[in-house]
């Protein structure tokens, strides 16, 4: 008997410290990357902007929120910042859209090289990262509130009787549910309505769209409303579940970028799977397996070290190494998007 | 023409600088400069010879401060008797499995045994350097708590620099280029992060946060100056009008006084003297390679990729030269860098100061030209140094006007910093923009 609740310990740690946490942080990098592999699709460029533009949005939130909370507004357990994220959305479309009137617009007018337009977006990502630490500085913020917990790991263990315990929060409960809801969305606008379809022949052969009539200038705007929805809803997402830092957001850039390639650029179903590939490669290649071999092994066999694959300052490391090994082996990706 | 202008302008304002604030702090600025404009002209040879897009200069530059410690700090015997033999075996596993992974992944082709293969030697490698870096960073922590490094001549540390941005740089290439064009971008970004957390973390090598200091200067010191009976004499020829008629203990003192200003300012003009020296052999080199025939193809496969290919060139690998040369040249400036401050703080390393700032450099100077690089990195670097307590001015004078217990006032003070963040930004958004050729536009000679 023993020996079974061991092996069930064991596996609700993991299920607790890597599949519970790797899914949400897929979740909240898989908007992020969608949103750079829309942009790609449609304009043609990678988007170094994306993780600053995040924590844009999430810095609306946050102000929102706190506002929110001074006037005594709350939603129980849930956290205020979600009566904030229209707000910070709607806030974000009207930044992003200011930008690409006043920096991009000019270079796909011009029919400038990708080169120069990411070069451009370099530009964008310090503006954004300065007015974000303008308004907000570069210390950590916690804007979550409502009751931490859906399932805490104590109820956990009264009701199971495991010493293990599996805890939910409910920031990763709200990421996956939104994420889903998100997702099927953007899927829904890109498989089933006219301007979703409109993008699409866009994205594949920009001059046959242009000759079946299709308004060009339409379809980049809408390519970036939903672009800023996305970003401004992985930001607050992200924020909600590991609190918001200016430049853990800049951070981010990293794995959105492994995540788009390892899916396959420009293709959105890729960068959903991408981004679980970076989110679970990251955090199992990170994770100290100690107590979970103490459960599994007789006791003469237990493991003295850590026993961790790579420790927690790399984790950006993880991504990178994801990407250098599809670049070498796969350069397309797993779905097949854009190489050249 | 426009050279002469342009550089007799920047000459006008370091001159100001000198009269109006003081000549060390003049000297200090031009130094700095100096380096910035070696950093810009290998971005410039990436970005204006080849269209190279890299955005890890931080990284590269800082290759080459990691190498400054590595060459020319004496070795801590006692870490090496303790760690050095177990981090040898770890360096010599992870080897042995790359080479020989590469290997069977050649002549095999088969993934199973080259994964079994990494995995395998990984694990032992990092339990090596587990037990390796515990028992290094436990020597005396404070004080050491790291290898140390050879103990040679600083100066020797820059070619080592440049050949460790090099190899990062061939390692990159090899992967990025041939792909799209933001890939190598991407890529870039990447390594310059992995570089940087390395040197933050890995205390056995570098001291982390702890910072190297005391780096040995390829210069003399100046209190060997003060104490030089040369200098001092030196410096009293040079004053002799000014303390002729004066008494003996008023000349003593004030001579005292001068000698200590000129030691000061000696150390910084022999600096000047290394560093402008090497300045000038980039740039000559630099004019030379690119009106050679190798810098005619590079520019005739910048302007028309296809074209270029279908004459036979291999595009790949001349990209895969052109960036290795440009990364090594950031390697050198960043060792020539660490060497001038003396001392090696990995946390200083942030992107704003090392890649953008040098990206607009590049675009302001005028992407191409490397005289234009070289204008781009002085007058960037003024206006970045002297930008900062006009920058607070302007704010406290914008504050003044608003209450004094206020918490906006405070702030905004606070928050004064990050609007060179957004100045830098918009400078670049707006010469790409408005004047994409930047201050000395490419020259394009007849072919």
């Amino acid at each position: 008997m023993q020996e079974f609740t061991d092996i069930f310990n064991a596996f609700v740690l993991l299920l607790n410290f890597i599949f519970v946490p790797a899914l949400a942080y897929g979740a909240q990098l898989s908007l992020g990357a969608l949103a750079v592999t829309l942009v790609y699709a449609v304009l043609r460029f990678s988007n170094f902007a994306q993780g600053d533009t995040m924590a844009f949005g999430t810095v609306i939130a946050i102000l929102f929120t706190t506002y929110l909370q001074d006037i005594g507004v709350n939603l129980g357990f849930l956290p205020t910042a979600l009566l904030a994220i229209p707000i910070a959305i709607f806030v974000c479309i009207i930044y992003i859209l200011l930008i690409d009137k006043f920096v991009y617009a000019y270079y796909r007018s011009k029919n400038s090289k990708p080169i120069t337009i990411v070069m451009a977006s370099i530009g964008v990502m310090f503006v954004t990262g300065g007015i974000v630490r303008f308004i907000i500085g570069p210390r950590h913020h916690n804007f979550s509130d409502g009751s931490r917990f859906l399932i805490g790991a104590r109820e956990f263990k009264d009701m199971t009787g495991l010493s293990e315990g599996l805890s939910i929060k409910t920031s990763q409960f709200l990421t996956l549910t939104i994420a889903i809801l998100l997702v099927g969305f953007i899927f829904y606008f890109l498989q089933k309505t006219k301007t979703g379809k409109a993008m699409r022949a866009y994205a594949d052969n920009k001059d046959l769209a242009l000759l079946s009539g299709i308004n060009p200038s339409r379809i980049v705007r809408v390519t970036w409303i939903l672009t800023a929805i996305l970003t401004a809803m992985a930001g607050v997402l992200y924020g909600l579940d590991k609190g918001f830092m200016a430049n853990s957001y800049h951070q981010l850039l990293l794995p959105i970028f492994a995540s788009v390639i390892v899916g396959g650029i420009g293709s959105p179903i890729g960068a959903i799977a991408g981004a679980f590939v970076v989110s679970f490669s990251e955090i199992v290649l990170t994770y100290v397996y100690k107590k979970f071999f103490i459960y599994l092994l007789p006791e003469q066999l237990e493991p003295t070290g850590l026993v961790q694959f790579l420790g927690t300052e790399y984790k950006f490391a993880i991504s990178f190494v994801i990407l250098v090994i599809v670049l070498l082996i796969r350069p397309t990706g797993i779905f097949k998007g854009k190489v050249i | 023409m426009r050279n002469i202008i342009v550089f007799t302008l920047m000459a006008v304002l370091l001159l100001m600088v000198g009269f109006l604030q003081s000549w060390s702090l003049m000297l200090s600025i031009f130094n700095l400069c100096i380096l910035s404009a070696i950093m810009t002209l290998g971005v410039n040879i990436q970005w204006g010879y080849a269209g190279l897009f890299n955005v890890g200069i931080m990284g590269f530059a800082a290759l080459g401060g990691l190498s400054v410690v590595l060459v020319s700090k004496e070795g801590v015997n006692e870490a090496i008797a303790l760690g050095g033999s177990d981090m040898l075996m770890a360096i010599l596993f992870m080897a042995v499995t790359i080479i020989l992974s590469i290997y069977i992944n050649r002549r095999i082709h088969n993934k199973f045994i080259t994964t079994l293969i990494v995995v395998f030697g990984y694990f032992v490698a990092r339990y090596y350097y587990i037990n390796a870096s515990a028992s290094i960073e436990s020597v005396s922590p404070s004080l050491s708590g790291y290898l140390g490094g050879l103990g040679l001549p600083v100066m020797l540390s820059w070619i080592v620099g440049g050949i460790f941005a090099a190899l990062a740089a061939w390692f990159i290439g090899r992967i990025s280029l041939g792909l799209r064009s933001d890939y190598l971008a991407i890529a870039t970004l990447g390594i310059s992060e992995i570089i940087i957390s390395l040197i933050k973390n890995e205390d056995w090598l570098t001291r982390g946060v702890k910072n190297v200091t005391a780096i040995p200067r390829p210069v003399p010191y100046e209190f060997e100056l003060q104490q030089a009976s040369w200098f001092q004499d030196l410096v009293a020829k040079f004053y002799a009008n000014k303390v002729a008629d004066l008494s003996d203990v008023e000349r003593l003192s004030m001579l005292s006084e001068y000698v200590n200003d000129a030691s000061i300012i000696f150390v910084k003009l022999c600096y000047t003297g290394l560093f402008l020296s090497v300045l000038i052999l980039f740039v000559v080199l630099a004019n030379l390679a690119l009106s050679s025939p190798w810098g005619r193809m590079i520019r005739a496969i910048r302007d028309n990729e296809v074209a270029a290919s279908a004459m036979g060139k291999d595009v790949k690998k001349r990209h895969l030269q052109i960036f290795i040369i440009g990364s090594a040249i950031a390697g050198i400036a960043g060792a020539m860098l660490v060497t001038y401050d003396g001392q090696f703080t990995p946390g200083a390393y942030n992107p704003l100061r090392y890649t953008f700032l040098i990206w607009v450099m590049v675009i302001v100077g005028g992407s191409g030209n490397n005289l234009g690089s070289i204008i781009g990195g002085f007058l960037i670097w003024f206006i970045w140094i002297e930008a900062e307590p006009a920058g607070f001015w302007l704010m406290e004078f914008v504050v003044s006007f608003l209450d004094d217990s206020g918490s906006l006032k405070q702030h905004l003070l606070d928050s004064a910093q990050y609007m060179r963040l957004i100045l830098m930004g918009a400078v670049l958004l707006l010469v790409m923009r408005f004047s994409p050729n930047g201050i000395l536009p490419e020259v394009n000679k007849k072919l």
